[in-house]
């Protein structure tokens, strides 16, 4: 796969490359000699070209597994935030109405503290202080990036429950549902359902965001490109296409939501 | 213990339900019992209160204090397991709050396997016969979104009556309604009425009371003002207030 495309990629150049030869000398050629060897120099000379579609795996690993822990969680404190909403005279007082307290309390200094903060000050902590015993970077960044994630997804998933009607619930509950899983089959499905598209766009955010990887040394697409701009000592070619690989994931990703939406609609029909 | 025809299943007593305080009373000391296959049909001014006398039935307002009994249990002390109780209370809402992600087989079936363990099977049996009684077995794999208002309240109905309750509360089940569409739920109700099913409703169906009541509640400013068979609530109506209020509805 690799090296068909790289292939492909030296084949290009070539056919180009005669047509610019032809067309005699003159500032076209000379552009377009200087693009190709920027070219060969930072992708093809000394398979530099890894640098990128390294990265680019550890990018999308780091998305990946910090968009799953940053669901659980989300979903997690979104629950715990609405049923203290909700339940609050419904309990009585006792054991578990205190620990639904303090779970809250929790919840609101973990949503302020992490929306309150820079990601990249939040991976750094992670890494030099909490885990700084721990080598693992990419554990580490998904760890930090997925806590982050999480406080987004715990406000979209909350806003979607808030978003389905009471009557729902009570639905629910006067079928003689108790309250979690009145949650579990009526409430959290619609709601789910709801914020979908908004789910989808955290999880876009969240790709360009792990692009701060490299503050803790983490070769990640950007790092990796960046590395390639300081061998070759040219900025241009590995930073442009940094730039273009970013874009194209997340127009195809965007494709999808708005596919997406799209079908989500029609279902509601 | 298996309450026959005539036997007090709900008792309802000096139940109040306040609000901000004591600023807005809107229970202020509901005396009442409803027996077995007694059709009680609740009436009265807009804000006296009969959504929140009929929401208290099955707890889903907290009275703020009195109590209310339901086939021999206080439903509201602290050691009742309400869910369990509410399993023998349907209710219907005015907005029907059908389950929009659910198809209207799962929508009738979700609580007869979930809470009561019953079989896919049988749960699916039980809906389809149940389906038949309200002419919409063709529906079944139709969405809530797909059906016309009067269908959904029918599902709605057919939806409770699948947890085999002991009392259906009914709370204006034909106020969202077309005026077109009224009827067929009417009819719906009066069947289960005919069947033997302890009812209560609030409504505004006057002739829906007269013909299928069998005990009229006139409420107002969170009290029972008066109470009697339909037949004398309508020829011969004591309270003044019940008097202007029937004035304005009949
Ligand atoms: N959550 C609440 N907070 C404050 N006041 C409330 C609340 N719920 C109901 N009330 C008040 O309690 C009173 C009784 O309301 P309720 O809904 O039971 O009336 P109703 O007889 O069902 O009226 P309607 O015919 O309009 O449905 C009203 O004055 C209402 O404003
Ligand atoms: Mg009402």
């Amino acid at each position: 796969m690799i090296s068909i495309l790289s292939n492909v990629y030296a084949g290009v150049i070539a056919l180009a490359g005669e047509a610019a030869e032809q067309s005699s000398s003159g500032w076209f050629g000379d552009l377009w000699n200087k693009l190709r060897d920027d070219f060969i120099n930072n992708f093809i000379a000394k398979d530099r070209y890894q640098y990128l579609l390294k990265g680019l795996g550890v990018t999308f690993e780091v998305t990946f597994f910090a968009a799953l822990l940053g669901i659980l969680l989300g979903i997690i404190v979104a629950l715990i935030r609405s049923s203290h909403d909700k339940l609050a005279d419904e309990l009585r007082p006792g054991f578990f109405k205190v620990l639904l307290a303090v779970f809250n309390a929790l919840s609101n200094l973990y949503l302020t503290v992490v929306r309150g903060t820079p990601v990249v000050v939040q991976l750094m902590i992670a890494y030099f202080i909490i885990f700084a015993t721990s080598n693992n970077k990419v554990l580490v960044a998904i760890l930090a990036f997925g806590i982050n994630s999480g406080a987004y997804v715990a406000e979209i998933i909350r806003s979607g429950i808030m978003s389905i009607d009471i009557g729902q619930f009570e639905a629910g509950r006067s079928l003689g549902f108790g309250y979690i899983r009145t949650m579990i089959y009526i409430i959290i499905p619609q709601a789910i359902k709801n914020v979908l598209p908004a789910l989808a766009n955290e999880f876009i955010v969240l790709i360009k965001e792990t692009s701060v990887s490299g503050y803790v040394g983490l070769q990640d697409l950007t790092k990796g490109g960046d590395i390639i701009r300081s061998r070759t000592y040219s900025a241009f070619m590995p930073l442009i296409a940094v730039a273009a690989i970013y874009l194209v994931i997340v127009i195809f990703f965007s494709k999808l939501v708005t596919l997406l939406e799209r079908r989500l609609r029609n279902s509601d029909r | 213990m298996i309450a026959e025809k005539g036997d007090v299943i709900i008792s309802v007593k000096d139940l109040k339900k306040y609000y901000n305080g004591e600023a807005i009373k809107a229970l202020d000391g509901i005396t009442t019992d409803i027996k077995k296959g007694e059709v009680v049909v609740v009436i009265g001014p807009s804000g006296s209160g009969k959504s929140t006398f009929l929401r208290s039935l099955n707890l889903l307002e907290r009275p703020t204090s009195g109590t209310i009994t339901f086939n021999g249990t206080d439903i509201t002390s602290k050691e009742t397991d309400i869910n369990k109780l509410r399993q023998k209370m349907g209710m219907v809402f005015q907005h029907f709050n059908l389950f929009p992600h659910l198809t209207i087989m799962k929508n009738m079936t979700l609580g007869p396997i979930k809470l009561r363990g019953m079989s896919k099977v049988e749960a699916e049996k039980r809906a389809k016969l149940l389906l038949g009684r309200v002419g919409l077995q063709d529906r079944a794999d139709a969405y809530p979104s797909q059906l016309s208002g009067g269908q959904k309240q029918r599902i709605a109905i057919v939806r409770a009556l699948a947890m085999e309750p002991d009392v259906m509360l009914f709370d204006e089940p034909t106020s969202a309604l077309d005026p077109e569409m009224v009827g067929e739920v009417l009819e719906v109700m009066k069947q289960l009425a005919k069947s033997g099913m302890t009812m209560v409703c609030v409504t505004h169906e006057m002739g829906f009371a007269r013909e299928v009541g069998t005990r009229v509640i006139f409420m107002d400013c969170g009290k029972i003002i008066e109470e009697n068979t339909p037949e004398q609530i309508f020829t011969n109506p004591q309270n003044e207030r019940l008097v202007s209020f029937l004035k304005k509805v009949l």
